[in-house]
C-alpha cells in the first residue's frame, strides 16, 4: 500500500521534473529559433518602428525615467515636435531599459542595442511558458506542454519577435497570454491574490501595446457569456470585478491611455458588464435569502422600476457616445469593426501594408497546420465545457475575426490557435496512445500464456477481443492477471475514467497509423516553422542580400546613406523624406525629420506628399518653408528593389490630395493606370519624386531601364534647377539631394554674377598660381 | 612679388646669422644630404649630417633648427648616430636624446633642438648623424576646395638651404614626389626634375642660418586619412586573450570637396571623378589576430576583407562611403590576440609589450588615446613609453567586477606611423584572482539553490496559531484521510472484481469449490476493510473542515456496502444455481437483475470516487 503510494508520488515528482525540463527546453527553443537573423545577418535592430523604440530606450537609459516622461522630441515632426513620453506605450522601453539597468548594475557590459535585439526572443520564451500555464488551466499539463511547443515556433509570432525585431508586440503577446492565464486561474480558484496579479498583468499589457483593448473587451464578453449560460459564480465575480476596478485605475496611469480608459467606447463594454455582474450578484444574493414566493414578488417589483432607471442610463450613455467625435471610437478600432472603414476614409491607415486584410495563403504561412487542428481543439473544448474552455473558444472566435480584418492581428490569433491545437493534439495523442496501451498488454499477456501453457483456451477470448464487444476484454485481462500474478501488488482497480476510456478505445492499427500521421504533421509544422524563421522572417530589411552566381551580395545602402547624413551634414539640418524613413533617419542619422512613422499629423504628411508630387519649383518652396535642407528618396530602379518611393508614390498623391485638393490623383494616372514610361502623364514626369529618383539615371545604361517597373522611363534627360545631388549610395537605393540656396531676385544681377563667377576662377587661379602666399 | 619677399627673408637670415655666429661653437657641417619624401600625406625629412669639430673644446651636443611653420607640424624627431656605411642604420637606431633649447641669438622664427651625443666630440673628430623629422598636416591643399572632378594639388614650402646654426660646406636636397603631375616648383640654378625626383644643389660653403625658400605645388591623390581621435583599448584577460578595440573618428584631411557628388561619375570613372577620395584603408594587424570585427554605431560594415599568414594579418576596410575631402566617418575595429605573444614575466612582475599606434597604414592621428585595461586586482602599475605621453589612471567596470579594473591611459597628440613602437606596461597580478569571478558565479548559483531548498522545506508561515494556518493543517489532514478512504474503497472494488472473476471462472470450469473458497477469502478481506474504514470516517465526522466532503464520503460508503450486498447476493445465486446444476440461461435470467443493479451502482461509485479524487 505504502509502496504504491510512494511509487505514485515518485512518479508524480518525476513527471514534474520532466515537465520542468521540457519547459526549459521549450524556452531555449523559442529563444534560439529567433536567432536566425543574428546568425544570418547581424545583431542589429530591424525595420522601422523598432528603430524608434531603440532610440527611446537609448534616451531612457541615458537620461533616466523622469526625463523620459517629460521628453519632448524636437528631432521629429519639425517644426511641431512630438511629446514622446505622453504618446508612446512605454512597456517595451521600460522592460528593455530595466533589463539593461540590471545587467549594468551587475557590471555585465552589454550595450543597449544588444539588450534591445534580444528582448523579443527572451519574451517569446516567456510567452511560451505563459501559454503552458494557460493551457494547463484549461486542459491539463499535457495540452499545456503541446501548446507551449507550438507557440514557441509559430511563424506568425516569429515574424514579430525575431532577434532585432524590437517592437511592442514582442512583449505584448507575452503580456496578453499571461493576463488571460491569470484570469482563468482566478476563475478556477476564486483567489483574490490571482485577481490582483491579473490586474497588474493587465497594467503591463496596457503599458505595452494598444492591443490591450482586445483584453478589456474579450473578458467582459466571456463574463457575459457565463452569466447568460447560467454559469455565474462567486469565482466569476472575483475574476472580473477587481480586474475592472484595479485595471482601469492602473491603465489610467499610463500617459498614453490616461482618461481614454474611461472615456472611449472601447472600454464601455467592460463597464456595462461590470454593472450587470453586480445586478446578477445581487439577484443571486436575494434569491438566497428570500423564499421562492417572495423572490417572485421582488423580481416583478425590481424589474418594473429597474427598467425605467436602465432606460435613463442607456439614454445618457448614448448621448455621451454621440457627443464624442467619431462616436467615441478611434480610427483604428473602427476599421476593425468595419473592415472597409480605413480604405474609405483614412488613406494613411490603408497605405500600411500590415493593415490590409490577409489572403488565404498568409493563414497557411503564418499558422500552418494549426489552422486544421483548431476545429478539433474547439470540439475538445466542448467536452466537457468549462468556464476556462469556453473562454478559449471565445478567444479563438474573436481573434479569427480580427485576423481577417488586418494582417497584423494574425499575431493575436496565433496564441489562440496554438492553445487549441495543443489541446487537440494532446487529446488525440491521449486517445491513440491509450488505445494502444490498453491493447498491447493484453496481447503480450496472451502471447505469454500461449508460450507458457500452449493451451488454446486463451486464444479464443483473444479473438473475441477484436470481434466482440471491447468491454469484455479488460475484465478478462484483470481476471487473468489477478489469477496468474497473485504475488504482484494489488493492481489499482479500473476506475471510472478508465472505464470511460475503455469506451474510447480504437483499433490498434488505426491508432498506430494515426499517431504516425500526427507525428508527421508535427514534423511538417516544425520544418515549416524553421524555414519561416530562417528564410522568410529573418531579414532585417535595412540590409538586403541577394544570392547570385558569384556568391552573396550585400546591399547595405540604407545604412550607407544614414551614416553619410550623420557624419557629413550639420547636426541641425532637416531631412525630408516620405514618412516610412522617418524613424530610421532620426535613429541612425540623428537628423531632424519632417514626418515619421508615428503618423499622428495627417496634414503634415500631406504637405510632404504634396511636395513630392509637385513640380520642382513648388516643391522647393514647400520644403524651403519647412526649413528643409536635404531631401532623401529611395530608388530601387537600378537594382530592382521593389518597395521604393516610386511604388509608394500614389499614396503620397492620395494623402497629399486629401488635404491639398490641387493634387489630383487622375493627373498622375494614364487611363487609370500608374505608369512611368513614355505614356506617363506630364504631371507625373515633372513631379519632384520622379525627377529625384531618375536624375541622371539614363547615363547608367543609356536606356534608363527601370528594373522594378520593367520599363524604360518616360523622360530621360532633364536637369535639376532647385536641387543638387549631394549623395547617392552604392546601388543607388538612397539618393540625397540638397536644396539649392535661393537665388537673387533680379535677373540681371544673376547673369552678371554668373559671368563674373565664370571669369573669376580662371584669373584668380592664374594669379594664385604665381603667388600662392 | 614672391621672390622679393624671399630675398628679404634671405637677407634677414643672413644678418641674423652673423649675430649668432659669434656664439656658435666651432662645429661645421662638412656634408648635409637631405631627402624629403612627399609621396604621402606625411612628410618625412631624412637628413644626414656630417659634423666636424674644428674648435678645441669637446662638444657634447649638436643643435638642429627648424623654422616655425615646420615645428608646428613636427610630429616625430629622432637623431641617430650613423657609424660607418656598412652597418644598417637602424642597428644603432636607439635615438639620441633630443630636447628643445633656447640659446641666445637665434632668430625668433626658429626653434632649436639639441641632440646630446653619447660621448663628446673631440677636436678634429667627426661623426655622422641621421636625423629623421616627420611632419603631419604640413602639406596645404591648394586650391582649398575642389569639385569631384578636380585633382588634389598640394603646396609644400621648404628652404633650399639647410637651416642650421652651423656653417655648411656641402649640401644637397632631394625631394621625392608622388608619380604624378608637378604643377610648379621654385626654379633655382641647380634645380633638376628627374621623373618624380626634384633635386636642389649641391650648394657649397654656406654660412649659418642660410635660408632660401622654395615652394613645390604638386598633385597628390594619396589617401589623406586623418583620425581626429583614436581611442585604442587594450584589454588583458589572463584567460589567454588580449582584446583590442579601436574607435576611429576619421576625416579626409585633403582639399575640401564642394558641389555635387555624383555617384554616376564616381562609378563610371572612379580614378578621374573622385581621384582625391579614398575608399579603402589597410590595417596590418599582428599575426594570429582573431575575431576581427569592423562596425560602427549602426551596425556591421560589410565591406571588409581579411587575410593573414604567419607574419601578419591584413585587414582591408572600406568605409561605408568613399571619403571625399572634408568628409567624415567613424567606425570601430576590434580583434583578439593571443596573450602569450604580448605578455611576459619579469622577476615577479608581468609586462605587456605591444605597439602603441594604429595598425592602419599612413594614418595621421591628431589625438591618440591608448587605454590598457589590466585585470582586476593588478598592483604596482607602471608604463614605459619611448616618447613623451600624458599618463593617467582610471578604473573600468566590466564583467561582474567588484573593485573595477585599473586602466592606464596614455595620451599622445599628433601621432604618425613612426610612433608605432612597442611600449610596456608593468604590473603585478596574482593568478588566483582569475578564479574570483567564476567562483563568484558558482557560489551565487549555489546559494540560490540552497535558498530554494530551504524555502521549499521551511515552514514560513508567520503565526503558527493563526486560524488560517490551523485550518490549512486541518485541511491537509482531512485530505489525507479522504485519500485513505478512497484507497480503501478502491481496494474493496478490487476485491469485488475478484469475486466477479471467480464467477467467470466458474462459468468456464464449473469448479464450485474454488469459487466458494474465493468467496470466503473475499468475505474476510471485505470485513477487514470495513473495519479499516471506521477510523477515518470517524475522524472525518469529527473534523469541521470535512463538512463539505463528508456527505460524499458517506454516500460512497453506503453505495459500496449496497454494492457489496448485491454482489454477495449475485454470487450466492450463481453458486446456488451451479450447485443445483441449472442451465446457463436460467442462471442468466436470475442474475440479470443483479447484474444491472451492480453495474449502475458501480458507475455511481466511480463517479463519486472521481469527485473525491479531485478534492
Amino acid at each position: 500500500m505504502a509502496a504504491t503510494e510512494a511509487q505514485s508520488s515518485l512518479r508524480h515528482a518525476f513527471g514534474n521534473v520532466l515537465a520542468f525540463f521540457i519547459l526549459i527546453l521549450i524556452g531555449v527553443l523559442a529563444f534560439s529559433i529567433r536567432l536566425f537573423s543574428v546568425i544570418k545577418y547581424e545583431s542589429v535592430i530591424h525595420e522601422f518602428d523598432p528603430y524608434f523604440n531603440y532610440r527611446v530606450t537609448q534616451f531612457l537609459t541615458k537620461n533616466g525615467i523622469y526625463d523620459f516622461w517629460n521628453w519632448f522630441d524636437d528631432r521629429t515632426w519639425y517644426p511641431l515636435g512630438r511629446v514622446i513620453g505622453g504618446t508612446v506605450y512605454p512597456g517595451l522601453t521600460l522592460t528593455a531599459g530595466t533589463l539593461w539597468w540590471i545587467l549594468n548594475s551587475l557590471n555585465i557590459p552589454l550595450s543597449v542595442e544588444t539588450v534591445c535585439v534580444f528582448t523579443a526572443p527572451i519574451f517569446s520564451a516567456f510567452a511560451s511558458w505563459a501559454t503552458y500555464l494557460l493551457t494547463k488551466e484549461v486542459k491539463g499539463a499535457g495540452a499545456g506542454l503541446t501548446a507551449a511547443v507550438l507557440l514557441a515556433m509559430v511563424p506568425s509570432y516569429i515574424s514579430r519577435s525575431v532577434a532585432g525585431s524590437y517592437d511592442n508586440e514582442a512583449v505584448a503577446i507575452f503580456a496578453l497570454i499571461f493576463t488571460f492565464y491569470l484570469y482563468i486561474k482566478t476563475l478556477n480558484t476564486g483567489s483574490l491574490f490571482y485577481a490582483t496579479l491579473n490586474s497588474i498583468a493587465y497594467f503591463y499589457m496596457v503599458c505595452s501595446w494598444g492591443g490591450y483593448t482586445f483584453i478589456i473587451n474579450l473578458i467582459p464578453i466571456h463574463v457575459l457569456l457565463c452569466i447568460v449560460t447560467g454559469r455565474y459564480s462567486s469565482r466569476l465575480y472575483i475574476a472580473y470585478a477587481p480586474l475592472v476596478v484595479l485595471g482601469t485605475l492602473l491603465a489610467a496611469l499610463v500617459p498614453v491611455v490616461g482618461f481614454n480608459a474611461v472615456m472611449t467606447s472601447e472600454h464601455f463594454a467592460s463597464f456595462l458588464v461590470f454593472i450587470l455582474i453586480h445586478v446578477v450578484a445581487l439577484v443571486y444574493y436575494i434569491k438566497g435569502i428570500l423564499s421562492p414566493k417572495m423572490f417572485k414578488v421582488a423580481v416583478t417589483l425590481v424589474v418594473s422600476s429597474g427598467l425605467a432607471v436602465g432606460l435613463a442610463m442607456i439614454a445618457v450613455l448614448v448621448a455621451m457616445v454621440a457627443s464624442s467625435p467619431t462616436m467615441g471610437w478611434s480610427g483604428r478600432s473602427l476599421s476593425l469593426l468595419d473592415p472597409t472603414y480605413a480604405s474609405k476614409y483614412i488613406p494613411i491607415i490603408a497605405s500600411v501594408s500590415e493593415h490590409q486584410p490577409p489572403t488565404w495563403p498568409s493563414y497557411f504561412m503564418d499558422i500552418n497546420v494549426l489552422a486544421f487542428l483548431v476545429p478539433a481543439g474547439i470540439i475538445a473544448c466542448f467536452s466537457p465545457l468549462s468556464d476556462a474552455s469556453s473562454f478559449v473558444i471565445l478567444y479563438i472566435v474573436t481573434s479569427v475575426y480580427f485576423s481577417g480584418v488586418m494582417v497584423r492581428l494574425m499575431l493575436v490569433l496565433a496564441p489562440a490557435a496554438c492553445i487549441l491545437s495543443g489541446i487537440a493534439l494532446s487529446q488525440a495523442f491521449d486517445v491513440f496512445t491509450r488505445s494502444i496501451k490498453l491493447q498491447l498488454p493484453s496481447l503480450s499477456v496472451d502471447s505469454h500464456v500461449d508460450a507458457g501453457n500452449a493451451s488454446s483456451e486463451s486464444v479464443v477470448p483473444n479473438d473475441t477481443v477484436k470481434t466482440d464487444k471491447i468491454e469484455d476484454t479488460p475484465k478478462e485481462r484483470t481476471s487473468k492477471k489477478s489469477k496468474k500474478k497473485e504475488k504482484e501488488p494489488v493492481e489499482k482497480p479500473p476506475s471510472k475514467s478508465q472505464i470511460k476510456k475503455k469506451l474510447l478505445v480504437l483499433p490498434l492499427e488505426t491508432s498506430i497509423i494515426a499517431i504516425i500521421l500526427l507525428v508527421l504533421l508535427g514534423a511538417f509544422y516544425v520544418v515549416h516553422s524553421v524555414w519561416a524563421a530562417a528564410e522568410a522572417y529573418s531579414a532585417p530589411s535595412i540590409v538586403l542580400t541577394s544570392h547570385s552566381n558569384d556568391g552573396l551580395h550585400v546591399f547595405d545602402d540604407f545604412r550607407e546613406a544614414y551614416a553619410w547624413l550623420s557624419h557629413n551634414t550639420e547636426v541641425d539640418d532637416k531631412v525630408a523624406s516620405w514618412w516610412d524613413y522617418g524613424y530610421q533617419t532620426t535613429a541612425m542619422a540623428n537628423r531632424t525629420v519632417i514626418v515619421d512613422n508615428n503618423t499622428w499629423n495627417n496634414t503634415h504628411i500631406a504637405t510632404v506628399g504634396t511636395a513630392m508630387s509637385s513640380p520642382e519649383k513648388a516643391a522647393w518652396e514647400i520644403f524651403n518653408s519647412l526649413d528643409v535642407k536635404y531631401v532623401l528618396v529611395v530608388f530601387g530602379g537600378l537594382v530592382g528593389y521593389p518597395s521604393d518611393d516610386i511604388n509608394k508614390f500614389l499614396w503620397m498623391v492620395r494623402i497629399g490630395g486629401g488635404v491639398f485638393p490641387h493634387i489630383k490623383e487622375p493627373d498622375y494616372l494614364r487611363d487609370g493606370q500608374y505608369r512611368i514610361d513614355s505614356m506617363a502623364t506630364p504631371t507625373m514626369l515633372n513631379c519632384l519624386m520622379y525627377k529625384l529618383s531618375y536624375y541622371r539615371f539614363v547615363e547608367t545604361d543609356g536606356k534608363a531601364f527601370d528594373r522594378v517597373r520593367r520599363t524604360e522611363i518616360g523622360k530621360k534627360y532633364f536637369k535639376l534647377t532647385h536641387f543638387e545631388e549631394v549623395f547617392t549610395t552604392h546601388h543607388w537605393m538612397v539618393r540625397i539631394y540638397k536644396l539649392k540656396p535661393p537665388k537673387n531676385r533680379i535677373r540681371g544681377k544673376i547673369k552678371k554674377s554668373k559671368a563674373k563667377a565664370s571669369s573669376k576662377p580662371a584669373s584668380k587661379r592664374k594669379e594664385l598660381k604665381r603667388n600662392p602666399f | 612679388m614672391m621672390t622679393r619677399l624671399n630675398l628679404f627673408l634671405f637677407t634677414f637670415t643672413i644678418l641674423s646669422s652673423h649675430l649668432l655666429s659669434a656664439s656658435a661653437s666651432d662645429l661645421i657641417l662638412t656634408k648635409v644630404d637631405r631627402r624629403i619624401d612627399l609621396s604621402s600625406q606625411i612628410v618625412r625629412t631624412t637628413t644626414t649630417l656630417k659634423v666636424e669639430n674644428t674648435g678645441s673644446d669637446i662638444v657634447s651636443e649638436i643643435l638642429l633648427s627648424f623654422p616655425e611653420n615646420h615645428v608646428n607640424h613636427l610630429a616625430h624627431l629622432t637623431a641617430t648616430l650613423n657609424e660607418g656605411r656598412g652597418k644598417a642604420k637602424t642597428s644603432s637606431g636607439v635615438g639620441l636624446p633630443v630636447e628643445v633649447v633656447h640659446p641666445k641669438g637665434v632668430p625668433p622664427k626658429l626653434t632649436i633642438y639639441s641632440v646630446t651625443l653619447p660621448k663628446g666630440l673631440g677636436k678634429g673628430d667627426s661623426l655622422t648623424l641621421d636625423v629623421l623629422a616627420v611632419f603631419s598636416h604640413i602639406l596645404k591643399p591648394f586650391p582649398e576646395k575642389i569639385t569631384q572632378a578636380d585633382i588634389q594639388l598640394l603646396l609644400f614650402q621648404e628652404s633650399a638651404y639647410y637651416i642650421s646654426p652651423y656653417a655648411v660646406k656641402v649640401q644637397s636636397l632631394t625631394v621625392k614626389l608622388p608619380d604624378a603631375r608637378v604643377e610648379s616648383y621654385t626654379k633655382l640654378e641647380d634645380t633638376k626634375l628627374q621623373g618624380s625626383e626634384l633635386k636642389y644643389g649641391a650648394y657649397e660653403n654656406l654660412p649659418p642660418f642660410s635660408y632660401l625658400p622654395i615652394v613645390i605645388h604638386f598633385e597628390n591623390n594619396q589617401p589623406f586619412a586623418v583620425a581626429k581621435e583614436l581611442v585604442r583599448e587594450i584589454e588583458i584577460s589572463h584567460w589567454g586573450n588580449v582584446q583590442i578595440t579601436e574607435h576611429y573618428n576619421l576625416v579626409h584631411g585633403g582639399a575640401q570637396s564642394k558641389g555635387e557628388f555624383s555617384r554616376l561619375d564616381y562609378q563610371a570613372r572612379p580614378y578621374v571623378r573622385g581621384a582625391s577620395a579614398f575608399r579603402r584603408l589597410v590595417a596590418k594587424l599582428p599575426p594570429r589576430a582573431h575575431s576581427v570585427y569592423y562596425r560602427d554605431e549602426i551596425g556591421n560594415i560589410s565591406t571588409s576583407s581579411l587575410w593573414g599568414d604567419s607574419k601578419k594579418t591584413e585587414l582591408v576596410i572600406e568605409p561605408r562611403y568613399p571619403i571625399f575631402g572634408g568628409w567624415k566617418t567613424a567606425f570601430t575595429i576590434g580583434y583578439g590576440l593571443p596573450l602569450k605573444d604580448f605578455l611576459f614575466g619579469l622577476d615577479g612582475k608581468r609586462f605587456l609589450n605591444i605597439s602603441f599606434g594604429s595598425p592602419i597604414n599612413e594614418l595621421v592621428i591628431d589625438t591618440l588615446i591608448v587605454k590598457v585595461v589590466l585585470p582586476e586586482g593588478s598592483k604596482d602599475i607602471s608604463a614605459s613609453v619611448p616618447f613623451p605621453v600624458k599618463q593617467r589612471q582610471e578604473t573600468k567596470f566590466s564583467h561582474l567586477d567588484i573593485a573595477g579594473r585599473p586602466v592606464v591611459v596614455l595620451e599622445k597628440n599628433d601621432a604618425v606611423p613612426e610612433h608605432n613602437e612597442h611600449f610596456q606596461v608593468y604590473y603585478k597580478f596574482n593568478c588566483l584572482s582569475m578564479l574570483r569571478e567564476p567562483l563568484m558565479l558558482i557560489s551565487g548559483f549555489f546559494f540560490l539553490f540552497v535558498a530554494s531548498i530551504v524555502y521549499m522545506h521551511a515552514d514560513l508561515s508567520i503565526s503558527k496559531s493563526s486560524a488560517s494556518y490551523l485550518a490549512k493543517i486541518q485541511w491537509e489532514e482531512v485530505q489525507a484521510t479522504v485519500r485513505q478512504v478512497h484507497n480503501i474503497i478502491s481496494r474493496c472494488l478490487t476485491t469485488h472484481d475478484k469475486l466477479e472473476a471467480s464467477l467467470h471462472d466458474l462459468s468456464r470450469t464449473g469448479d464450485v469449490q474454488a469459487c466458494k473458497a474465493t468467496r470466503k477469502s473475499v468475505d474476510s478481506s471485505l470485513k477487514e476493510l470495513t473495519k479499516e474504514l471506521k477510523s477515518p470516517v470517524a475522524f472525518l465526522q469529527s473534523s469541521p473542515q470535512a463538512a463539505q466532503i463528508l456527505p460524499k464520503v458517506e454516500e460512497v460508503i453506503v453505495k459500496e456496502r449496497d454494492l457489496q450486498e448485491k454482489l454477495m447476493a449475485k454470487h450466492s445465486t450463481v453458486v446456488d444455481c451451479y450447485e443445483k446444476k441449472l442451465g446457463g440461461r436460467e442462471i442468466e435470467n436470475r442474475v440479470a437483475l443483479h447484474h444491472q443493479k451492480i453495474a449502475a451502482l458501480r458507475l455511481e461509485i466511480d463517479d463519486i470516487m472521481d469527485l473525491i479524487d479531485e478534492i
